[in-house]
């Protein structure tokens, strides 16, 4: 877990050590943004800055959603934080589904010493 | 009702632990106050799998529950929900099945490669220690499972599993 952590941090790390995604950062802070408007804001290409969102999305700090042709960019919750949230979710449905299951296994222990004396 | 030991009457609760161990990987861990042979029966027979795999508190109900549980043989789980008109259904197929100590499946009700699910049954002094692993196919997989607020599914199922999730945990936050 703590290596896996690293690796996530490492990838905020990575993707906030480039000038210009740095700069989409702020300027989704401002407003979202479309990919189009992004690559005219820094000069680039299309391509170019959809590496660099890219980037930015895989490290969890950017979130895009295409409508139609177009392809915006906002903020995107912390990845650490939503996975944490979500984790907590899943261990509720689990520890509530293993709650049932502590039940049945007193059922069977029971019913195991009633009938099953002969079993070893 | 006859007075016994209290070990008897009341059950033990253990913590649930939830670990996210790699890019890939997801465990849930779990002890259970009874023997591996006893817990493992509770994941591989259909009618007592039906008993505990949705509690109350989450609304959901089966309505078939198919599971051929040996190497090789599938399972069929469709639940319904009031909040959602049509069922969900959760498929795959049996990868290995040794009594009372693992058991592996794959989740196949999604569009793209599920997880694959071990689970292990270690058995001490009269307890049994249940790992659960998923083992998803790309560290992407695994990621859009979170992003979504699912596990296993896709499209309509995420939503319906969403909020099978969520009103899970009102019933949990009431009792």
């Amino acid at each position: 877990m703590v290596q896996y952590r690293e690796s996530v941090l490492d990838a905020s790390f990575a993707a906030l050590s480039d000038a210009t995604r740095r700069g989409v950062l702020e300027q989704l802070g401002r407003a979202d943004a479309s990919i189009t408007v992004l690559a005219e804001k820094f000069h680039m290409t299309l391509t170019g800055m959809k590496k660099h969102v890219g980037v930015l999305e895989q490290a969890g700090l950017v979130t895009t959603e295409k409508v139609g042709r177009v392809r915006t960019c906002k903020l995107g919750l912390r990845g650490l934080e939503k996975e944490v949230a979500w984790l907590e979710n899943y261990r509720q449905l689990w520890a509530a589904r293993f709650h049932e299951l502590d039940k049945l296994v007193e059922e069977l222990k029971k019913e195991e010493k009633t009938h099953g004396q002969k079993k070893k | 009702m006859d007075k016994r030991k209290n070990s008897e009457i009341i059950p033990t609760t253990y913590p649930t632990t939830v670990e996210r161990k790699s890019e890939r990987e997801l465990v849930v861990t779990r002890t259970f106050n009874g023997p591996a042979h006893i817990v493992f029966s509770a994941w591989t027979k259909p009618e007592l799998l039906k008993r505990w795999w949705l509690p109350k508190s989450c609304g959901a109900s089966f309505v078939s529950c198919e599971a051929d549980v040996r190497t090789g043989g599938t399972y069929r789980f469709v639940f319904s929900h009031p909040s959602s008109e049509q069922p969900m259904s959760f498929f795959g197929r049996y990868v290995e099945v040794t009594p009372p100590s693992r058991l592996v499946w794959t989740n196949d009700e999604g569009e793209e490669g599920g997880a694959v699910t071990t689970v292990t049954f270690e058995e001490r002094g009269g307890e049994t220690l249940v790992v659960m692993h998923d083992l998803y196919p790309s560290q992407k997989a695994l990621d859009d499972a979170i992003a979504s607020g699912s596990t296993s599914g896709s499209g309509e199922q995420f939503e319906q599993l969403d909020q099978l999730l969520v009103s899970l945990e009102a019933g949990v936050g009431r009792s």
